[in-house]
């Protein structure tokens, strides 16, 4: 009996490369093509304006493109769990497919759905392909645990079989005599909602400047390469103002959602290569977006805590400020440091920043400035940032904020330098934040140090107009490295106040790793209350948390009394 | 003995020390329970009777023990709740300081604070306050250490683990909490006391109390004092081995004063550089202060952290100057750079924070011929040609522990590009090295 099959939107958004879309209409009687939304979340949910419309874009898409294979999206209101078990009964299900998801929270929201389905006599596969590998696979090879440093991912992946081929685009030969039965009122009942539906206000939104969907996708790939062709040698091409802009060539977005695959990327540019190069080998660094996107999700997949600090075996706990106001200030583009306003006024209204962008405003709100944590800013990207998926997203902050990865904390990208290195003139500044246009180019990255008279000229006077600076980058910055040295000096297990103990900077990395400490002398000690520090272990093992320690953070007050 | 947390002045590593004792303590539980089994005079051998353990290796478990670990085990019977008081367990302490609206971490509990306080302040010897960034907490931090009257301190350490909350304290408060210690200790050897409000008469007062034994004192960024406050530590106070401070505070008279005959050799010497406005000026030190400095304490360390505009660097590295650690947090220019190949002889570390467009190649070949002790370099936001950096790497050779490059500061050029730059280099390390990578997404 030909099997009535769902295939399950939940990343992947795309008919191209989607093997498991390809095993829901292989043979089948009925297809359907599902994605869930919770509409609720809609108003509550950490998501702004720019990534829903962006979502929405790509289901708009998705359903246009299943249209010219007689077929619809069905986007259902409402949660899979609860919504599965009658869809699977009123069409007859018994075949459900999906993408494999990789986050913890995925496989775990995944593991409930193939239990639904086997009680319901539904047949589930799953395919790879939102990453080149395996996940899992190289976590084997590196003796059952995730790669803390890029090389070592590298040396790893390189040792790997390459990355499977895409698969064939789904088409009509591929539907066979597959169908989708439509109602009259699919449109109602399964239709893309609008914005203003899920309760966004749109009067006066710009266009997008990065419109969602796989068609899209396509078409920015061959653009984007064909760029990469014209570069010679295909180096890393120099940093300078305009990079700062986004580029109707620019892929990550697209990559997140999966309108476009992360695997023919990866042979269109093997191909382009051998191509330009004649030379069968490339690089790895050819690849370098796709597989910084790899190694963090690698690093996610077995750690339900890697967007947090505590209890997270690879985070290092450091005491960042809680700090509300500073955290608004930072998030709303208001700290006074024109370079940082101009980047998170870009990130707000179009939703995507350049890379070094990223650096700087993350380094800002952490480490080099504010010290506020960085699951602070993770969740403010979250919200902002088409690219920003939940482990690429913690896993860059935590390397951005010198929390994991063996980041050296010396470097920190000043607020004014940094921005009038990138772009000289100040073009980006006067475009992201037109108030300060009438700065000329000397002082447009610290006008607060403008004289009355230019600052009069420009029609903009600072702590009137425009914030003057929140905070005193020098004094900042000599604060938080004396913090981030004390940090690393009690990681060395050094507890004493000397300081020719702990002369150097540059942060040795030969910790010894946590199977080696036999005796408990070592282990630090904490005040009551707190969990034993989180050991990083630096030959690239995590230390398993000892679970018994959470359930020790019972009420010690009881403990003080009892021994008074 | 130590609890891992204590600095040990004198004796390093009291390892072999305390596995003597232990060594010792087994051997009395051995003779104990084999006196017990004769005693039986049978061949049964006895429960293992955890009462019968002697106080010493009690002391010496529970001493491995964390804090909240030994609580647990204090209430098992009276006898370990005894040893859960004894005075060797109390002799270092770290208060954290923390309020739920300014920090993610918790607090040391105020009953156990309470507790300290009441039985065992005259047992603590090694005391530091972790404080957050709200003023509650460090005012928190100068009540207990009002409190501690009975206390004989040998390291005392005040640490604010995000924004300087020791300066919002009414500074009236805070002197007389810390003249509280500063009279009572009387051997005070280790003092940590950065970014408070301490000033010029309440460093009097440690003076005329802890002269003899003050080894190590930390101040850097303590407006209040002024160069006379810090001389008149240095003049008196002869064992001072590390000191830490703001430039402002240097002077000649202070270097010629830790280089007198009386004074000991200095181990280590920390400076920071910070500039409160742009275009502000510093005074110059003499090279003669600081020749005495090295004939005096050849070996010192001469750590020197620079936060200024690039254009505030003029009165810094015209002559010689004896630093072994340089780091410099804001962009520093190629010209200056230049300059401490000239004169930074004694170089050990170099960090670079920033530095700008143009390739640093003749300054960074310069640091590799004169500053032959170089075995640690960091370059944030430079460029150096692949050439150029191959032949630095090639001149320093395998002193070179710490290369730490971050990848874009490396430009490509017709010799090396990227991809062949890491095997060079790792050729002339003597190990593998790549670059530092920020990740691109």
């Amino acid at each position: 009996m030909a099997p009535n099959s769902i295939h399950w939107f939940r990343k992947g958004l795309r008919l191209h490369d989607n093997p498991a879309l390809r095993e829901a209409v292989q043979g089948a009687a009925t297809v359907r093509c599902v994605y869930f939304l919770d509409p609720w979340f809609a108003g509550s949910s950490n998501v702004g304006v720019n990534r829903w419309r962006f979502l929405l874009q790509c289901l708009e898409d998705l359903d246009a493109n299943l249209r010219k294979v007689n077929s619809r999206l069905f986007v259902i209101r409402g949660q899979p769990a609860n919504v599965f078990p009658r869809l699977f009964k009123e069409w007859k299900i018994s075949r459900l497919t999906f993408e494999y998801d990789s986050e913890p929270f995925g496989k775990e929201r995944d593991a409930a759905i193939k239990k639904l389905a086997m009680e319901a006599g539904v047949e589930v596969i799953v395919k790879i392909s939102h990453t080149l590998y395996d996940l899992d696979k190289i976590i084997e090879l590196n003796g059952g645990q995730p790669p803390l440093t890029y090389k070592r991912f590298q040396t790893l992946i390189s040792r790997l079989d390459p990355p499977e081929m895409p698969v064939e685009t789904l088409s009509d030969t591929l539907m066979g005599s597959g169908i989708t039965p439509i109602s009259e009122d699919h449109g109602e009942k399964y239709g893309v909602p609008s914005l203003e539906e899920l309760g966004f206000d749109t009067e006066g939104l710009p266009s997008a400047v990065w419109p969602g969907g796989e068609t899209e996708a396509l078409t920015r790939i061959e653009r984007h390469l064909e760029r990469k062709a014209w570069v010679a040698n295909f180096e890393r091409p120099r940093m300078n103002a305009n990079s700062l802009l986004a580029s109707p060539t620019g892929l990550s977005p697209y990559l997140r959602f999966g309108c476009l695959s992360c695997r023919l990327f990866y042979f269109k540019l093997t191909d382009l290569y051998r191509k330009v190069k004649k030379n069968s080998s490339p690089p790895l660094s050819l690849y370098g977006q796709l597989l910084w996107r790899e190694f963090f999700y690698t690093a996610a997949t077995n750690n339900p805590r890697f967007d947090k600090m505590e209890g997270n075996p690879i985070c290092v706990r450091i005491p960042w400020d809680k700090n509300p106001e500073a955290l608004a200030k930072w998030a709303e583009a208001k700290t006074g440091f024109p370079w940082i306003d101009a980047i998170m006024t870009q990130l707000r209204q179009e939703g995507w920043i350049h890379h070094l962008a990223r650096h700087a405003v993350a380094c800002f709100l952490s480490r080099g400035d504010l010290w506020i944590s960085w699951e602070e800013g993770m969740k403010v990207f979250e919200e902002l940032l088409l690219d920003a998926d939940w482990s690429v997203n913690a896993g860059s902050w935590m390397w951005l904020s010198c929390s994991s990865f063996f980041q050296q904390f010396f470097h920190c990208y000043c607020p004014v330098g940094f921005g009038r290195r990138t772009d000289p003139n100040g073009d980006f500044i006067r475009r992201y934040l037109p108030i300060l246009r009438g700065f000329p180019a000397k002082f447009i990255y610290d006008p607060w140090n403008a004289p009355e008279s230019v600052q009069t000229a420009a029609k903009c006077i600072i702590g009137v107009h425009y914030p003057k600076p929140m905070v005193h980058h020098a004094e900042a910055s000599r604060l938080n490295i004396e913090r981030m040295k004390q940090i690393y000096q009690q990681l060395s297990r050094y507890r004493g106040l000397g300081m020719r103990q702990v002369t150097c900077m540059l942060n040795v990395k030969t910790f010894p790793p946590l199977a080696c400490i036999t005796r408990r002398k070592e282990i630090d000690e904490k005040v009551v209350g707190s969990e034993k520090a989180s050991h990083l272990c630096f030959t690239g093992k995590i230390s398993v948390h000892c679970p018994a320690h959470r359930k020790r953070e019972q009420s010690t007050s009881q403990l003080a009394e009892a021994n008074l | 003995d130590h609890n891992g947390q204590c600095e040990i002045t004198g004796q390093q590593d009291g390892g072999t020390l305390e596995l003597e004792k232990e060594q010792q303590a087994c051997k009395k539980v051995r003779k104990q329970m084999s006196e017990e089994l004769e005693a039986e005079g049978s061949g049964e051998s006895p429960d293992c009777d955890w009462s019968l353990l002697p106080q010493e290796l009690l002391l010496h478990i529970f001493q491995h023990l964390p804090l909240l670990d030994r609580a647990y085990a204090s209430q098992v019977c009276r006898g370990w709740n005894e040893a859960f008081h004894m005075p060797e367990l109390w002799r270092c302490f770290e208060f954290e300081l923390n309020q739920p609206a300014s920090s993610y971490l918790k607090a040391t509990h105020p009953d156990l604070i309470k507790q300290i306080i009441k039985r065992h302040s005259n047992h603590l010897q090694y005391v530091s306050f972790k404080v957050d960034s709200s003023t509650e907490s460090a005012e928190a931090a100068c009540d207990i250490l009002s409190q501690l009257v009975n206390c004989s301190l040998k390291t005392l350490g005040l640490i604010s683990t995000a924004r300087p909350s020791f300066m919002e304290v009414p500074k009236s408060h805070f002197i007389s909490a810390l003249t509280v210690v500063f009279v009572n200790s009387k051997s005070l050897s280790s003092l940590k006391i950065d970014d408070t409000p301490v000033d010029d008469p309440s460093l009097k007062v440690l003076v005329a109390n802890n002269s003899d034994t003050l080894k190590l004192l930390k101040m850097s960024s303590c407006p209040h004092v002024s160069p006379a406050g810090i001389l008149c530590v240095a003049d008196q106070c002869h064992g001072l081995r590390e000191l830490a401070l703001n430039y402002h505070l240097l002077s000649d008279d202070l270097l010629l004063a830790l280089s007198s005959e009386k004074h000991v050799h200095l181990e280590h010497l920390r400076i920071d550089v910070v500039s409160e406005n742009p275009g502000q000026h510093f005074h110059t030190i003499k090279k003669s202060s600081w020749d005495a400095m090295v004939r005096h304490s050849p070996t010192f360390n001469l750590v020197m952290y620079f936060f200024l505009y690039e254009d505030e660097f003029g009165p810094f590295f015209n002559d010689e100057i004896p630093i072994t650690h340089l780091y410099f947090g804001r962009s520093v220019s190629k010209e200056v750079l230049g300059r401490v190949g000239l004169h930074c002889p004694r170089l050990v570390e170099l960090v670079v924070c920033a530095n700008g467009l143009r390739p640093l190649d003749e300054e960074l070949i310069r640091i590799a011929k004169r500053c032959t002790q170089l075995s640690a370099i960091g370059l944030g936001e430079c460029e150096v040609t692949c050439s150029a950096f191959v032949e630095f790497v090639k001149m320093c050779g395998r002193r070179l522990s710490q290369l730490s490059i971050m990848e874009e500061v490396l430009i490509p050029d017709h010799k090396y590009s990227l991809d062949e730059i890491h095997w060079e280099v790792s050729k002339h390390l003597g190990r593998v090295w790549f670059p530092d990578m920020m990740p691109t997404w």
